[in-house]
């Protein structure tokens, strides 16, 4: 399009004063030509022609204000997404530029001023997931000084970070380096640990919450019981419940605490599992139990919270390829045997085995007779990058966790053998790349580049089948263990999550962020944010710092008394209104309550809606479904669009 | 279409091969001079399977679980991996497409789902088509000997599948020790197996050759 014929095009129009054109309106510049122009020509409203509104409407608004002119009196025509970028015929798209400033300019004529809504902010945090993202948010709110809740489905806070053994790419102690941070938590005067709880609705608007949480029944009292673990020891019941915190590589008791470090260090009654649910009997745990802690009877409670803001830090599961996952929606890896034989198991089960706290406290052993592997394979990208399973992205940590359990291996059996089949080595990161060379030129672990295609047993060897595409050999390897390590997926219940607490996901499950670059932790529901692995697959370091990060976010949100909220709001226009309650149907955000209209009598004669302006973000969803036309959005009213129409 | 000339061998090459493989024999049919229209034989592969050649990002997989991998020339992915690079003479001059069974391991176990026993078959037709000089000689008689079976008798029928092949290479004594065994354990009847309905088999084979034949003298390329 030709810009230089637009300002006399548009100067024709009624109602123009003034028109001109500038390469860059939003420089400085180009503000001040607004400025100029509105103090020398007297305007009350502004159309500009640029790009789009998302961009740079704010960068307008603020010079209008500055030059004395409402916000709202300025309309921007999107001449660059609407117009140039997307024709090439000159002519016709000029022609449409003007079409689109005429239409503006008919929209401005009509538009009223409007000033920004004032909501109260509710100083307090909930944060949803207890792992090391969850810990490092809740610390850093409650350090500023506000209220957390923090709330953790399992029976203990700490989260994936507790399960490993020694973290990348400093070989330090996993749990070592994460418990002083959970004790830290458990001690904070500002945060209320609710473990063993869910978040089952979340209501309300940014600043305004009100969450209701599911404290699921320990039949422990939390208040008597003093952690001494007799009741674990005396259970009879030992061996009918796999440990999910050893992945399944050792047993526990059917009264248990997840790990001995666990916070809070109260035990959990596995009802499923536990004699005195099924006959009635038993009953050891009371009898020993000196403080009579254990509550039979205890019922799942629920909490009501006001919360001003909510941190999500669900984190992630892997990849499960096993028997329990076959009606999960990914398909499995059958070629590779997971779930059949007993030594193929995936990365976490092997930060287990390698864990100095675990099955076999750190000694390297293979879970199906216990000897040590002398030849172990590990295969990466088992789930990632793989199409076909429902995974096309790339899980991130493999590369570097598969390295260092390389290296952990090579450290504990030095007679051993270690090979790592590979797609491509993603190890960027600080020390990354120096610490997968470290494994293959100081421990010697054998790198080959190709996938495996199949894994099976021959005399109680795995034969690994593989190729190697750089070589451009077959490779066949007779190992005693073998490690996948299995894709970052979200966690199960994520989808549920996410509707309930109203924050958009992706095709996988993972949540989406406000804007990839620019807002990567905040979600696209104001006052909502994330942290961790719910976002994307992620490793410690980048969980902590977006932990921080979305702490910060929140700590913003949280430091002023009142919120300022954009004046594009639905109002009821209550003498129209039928009380049909469509609106209330369609609102995507739950801002239409019902509200109820009396005579001077002070008697209830009609129901109508009523548009919570806090909540509502003017989509206009109910403005279009609205029988009676009893509902307007400012700044979107009738006769503005219709004005806009009929000036085409 | 204009026949090339060989001076444009040098400007069809990926900017990035150093020393061109200068693929003769079909480049001058599958490259057209016009640089933004060329029709290259990835192109071609493409149409046939229905599916992109860069779909491929060489995990090497297929190579991994493929049963005659040894007894190939060079492993199944970098025959994908010439197709990708435009070394189209080296691919379709391999013995690997010819010893592809299509058994199919590969395209089951592919993370990106490419079906790369389809591709092994567009690699075979095209160089068929082509007249391209194949290293393991006698395989294209073996393909046609097992073929007119089926067209015969609907099914395999081996003994006569090893007669066809024997008169059609004259090699008369090659594997000649093992039938003994392979009848013992029945797996050469005398008599063919015929199916039911033989003209059904019939009419696909018109029916495929006459499409073949059409595509053939429709193409521009």
């Amino acid at each position: 399009m030709t810009v230089r014929v637009l300002p006399g095009s548009v100067k024709i129009f009624s109602g123009v004063e003034y028109s001109t054109d500038y390469k860059y309106m939003c420089s400085d510049p180009g503000q001040n030509l607004i400025k100029e122009a509105i103090h020398k020509y007297r305007l009350d409203a502004i159309v500009v022609g640029s790009c789009s509104p998302h961009m740079h409407e704010r960068t307008f608004r603020n010079a209008a204000v500055s030059a004395g002119i409402n916000p709202f009196m300025v309309e921007i025509a999107n001449l660059r997404e609407h117009c140039s970028w997307v024709h090439d015929d000159i002519e016709s798209s000029t022609h449409k530029a003007i079409e689109l400033v005429r239409m503006a300019i008919e929209k401005v004529k009509r538009d009223k001023p409007l000033t920004k809504i004032n909501v109260p902010v509710t100083k307090r945090v909930l944060v949803i997931g207890g792992g090391i993202a969850g810990i490092q948010a809740a610390l850093d709110v409650a350090n500023a000084g506000y209220e957390v809740v923090l709330v953790e489905k399992e029976p203990s806070i700490g989260g994936h970070m507790s399960q490993l053994s020694e973290t990348f790419p400093t070989l330090d102690c996993s749990q070592c380096i994460l418990t002083p941070r959970m004790v830290e938590v458990h001690q904070h005067p500002k945060i209320k640990l609710l473990s063993y709880s869910e978040v089952v609705k979340v209501e309300g608007f940014i600043g305004n919450f009100k969450v209701t949480i599911k404290k699921k029944a320990r039949h422990i009292n939390e208040d008597l019981c003093s952690g001494c673990g007799l009741c674990i020891t005396k259970c009879p019941i030992k061996k009918k419940a796999y440990n999910s915190f050893e992945e399944d590589l050792a047993f526990r008791s059917a009264i248990y605490i997840p790990f001995p470090q666990a916070i809070p260090n109260i035990p959990v009654i596995d009802e499923t599992v536990c004699t005195y649910y099924k006959t009635g009997k038993c009953g050891m745990c009371v009898k020993v139990c000196d403080r009579q802690a254990i509550d039979f009877d205890q019922k799942d409670t629920m909490l009501v919270a006001d919360i001003g803001a909510i941190i999500v830090a669900t984190g992630f599961k892997l990849y499960s390829i096993d028997k329990k996952s076959a009606d999960s929606k990914y398909k499995g890896y059958g070629e590779y045997g997971y779930g059949k034989y007993r030594d193929v198991i995936d990365g976490l089960q092997f930060e287990r085995i390698a864990s100095a706290s675990g099955p076999t406290s750190g000694e390297i052993k293979r879970p199906s007779d216990g000897k040590e592997p002398k030849k172990i394979a590990f295969i990466q990208c088992v789930g990632s990058r793989d199409d076909s399973k429902g995974i096309s992205y790339c899980s991130k940590i493999c590369c570097m966790y598969t390295a260092k359990q390389a290296m952990l291996y090579k450290h504990k059996v030095h007679d051993g053998e270690a090979y790592i089949f590979y797609m491509d080595i993603r190890a960027g990161g600080k020390m990354y790349e120096e610490f997968v060379r470290r494994a293959i030129e100081e421990d010697d672990v054998k790198y080959i580049r190709g996938r495996v295609s199949r894994i099976y047993e021959k005399n109680g060897k795995y034969i690994v089948k593989g190729e190697d595409t750089i070589a451009g050999m077959p490779v066949e390897i007779e190992a005693d263990m073998i490690v996948l390590a299995t894709a970052m997926i979200p966690q199960d219940n994520a989808a549920d999550l996410a509707r309930t607490i109203g924050v958009p996901y992706d095709k996988y499950g993972f949540y989406n962020e406000s804007h990839p670059k620019l807002k990567p932790v905040e979600s696209t529901t104001a006052g909502i944010f994330l942290a961790g692995a719910c976002q994307s697959p992620k490793d410690i370091p980048e969980s902590v710092a977006m932990a921080s990060a979305a702490a910060c976010k929140t700590i913003i949100l949280l430091s002023s008394d009142t919120l300022e909220r954009e004046p594009v709001v639905a109002k009821v226009n209550e003498d129209l209104c039928a009380g049909c309650f469509y609106c209330k149907k369609v609102c995507p955000f739950g801002a239409v309550e019902v509200k109820d209209v009396k005579d001077i009598n002070g008697i209830v004669y009609k129901e109508v809606a009523y548009i919570n302006q806090g909540v509502c973000q003017g989509c206009g969803t109910c403005t279009a479904t609205c029988l009676s036309k009893s509902i307007e959005l400012a700044g979107f009213n009738n006769e503005e669009i219709f004005a806009e129409i009929a000036a085409l | 279409m204009s026949a090339n000339t060989s001076k444009d061998t040098k400007k069809l090459q990926p900017s990035f091969v150093t020393s061109p493989p200068a693929p003769d024999s079909c480049q001058n049919t599958y490259n057209n001079s016009d640089h933004t229209q060329k029709h290259t034989v990835a192109d071609e592969i493409s149409e046939r399977t229905f599916q992109d050649v860069s779909l491929c990002y060489q995990c090497g997989k297929c190579s991994a679980g493929c049963p005659i991998r040894y007894y190939m020339d060079i492993a199944p992915n970098k025959v994908v991996r010439l197709i990708q690079l435009g070394y189209y003479d080296e691919a379709l001059k391999s013995e690997t497409p010819w010893l592809c069974a299509g058994c199919l391991t590969c395209s089951t176990r592919c993370p990106k789902e490419f079906d790369l026993a389809k591709f092994m078959d567009a690699v075979r037709e095209i160089a068929i088509e082509k007249g391209v000089e194949v290293k393991q000689k006698n395989i294209i008689k073996f393909h046609q000997a097992f073929l007119d079976q089926i067209r015969k008798h609907g099914r395999s029928y081996e003994v006569g599948l090893v007669a066809e092949y024997k008169m059609k290479t004259l090699d008369l004594l090659q594997d000649i020790d093992s039938a003994p065994g392979l009848y013992l354990k029945g797996k050469l009847g005398i008599l063919p197996h015929n199916i039911k309905d033989r003209k059904v088999i019939k009419n696909i084979f018109k029916k495929t050759k006459n499409k073949t034949d059409n595509r053939d003298t429709e193409s521009t390329y």
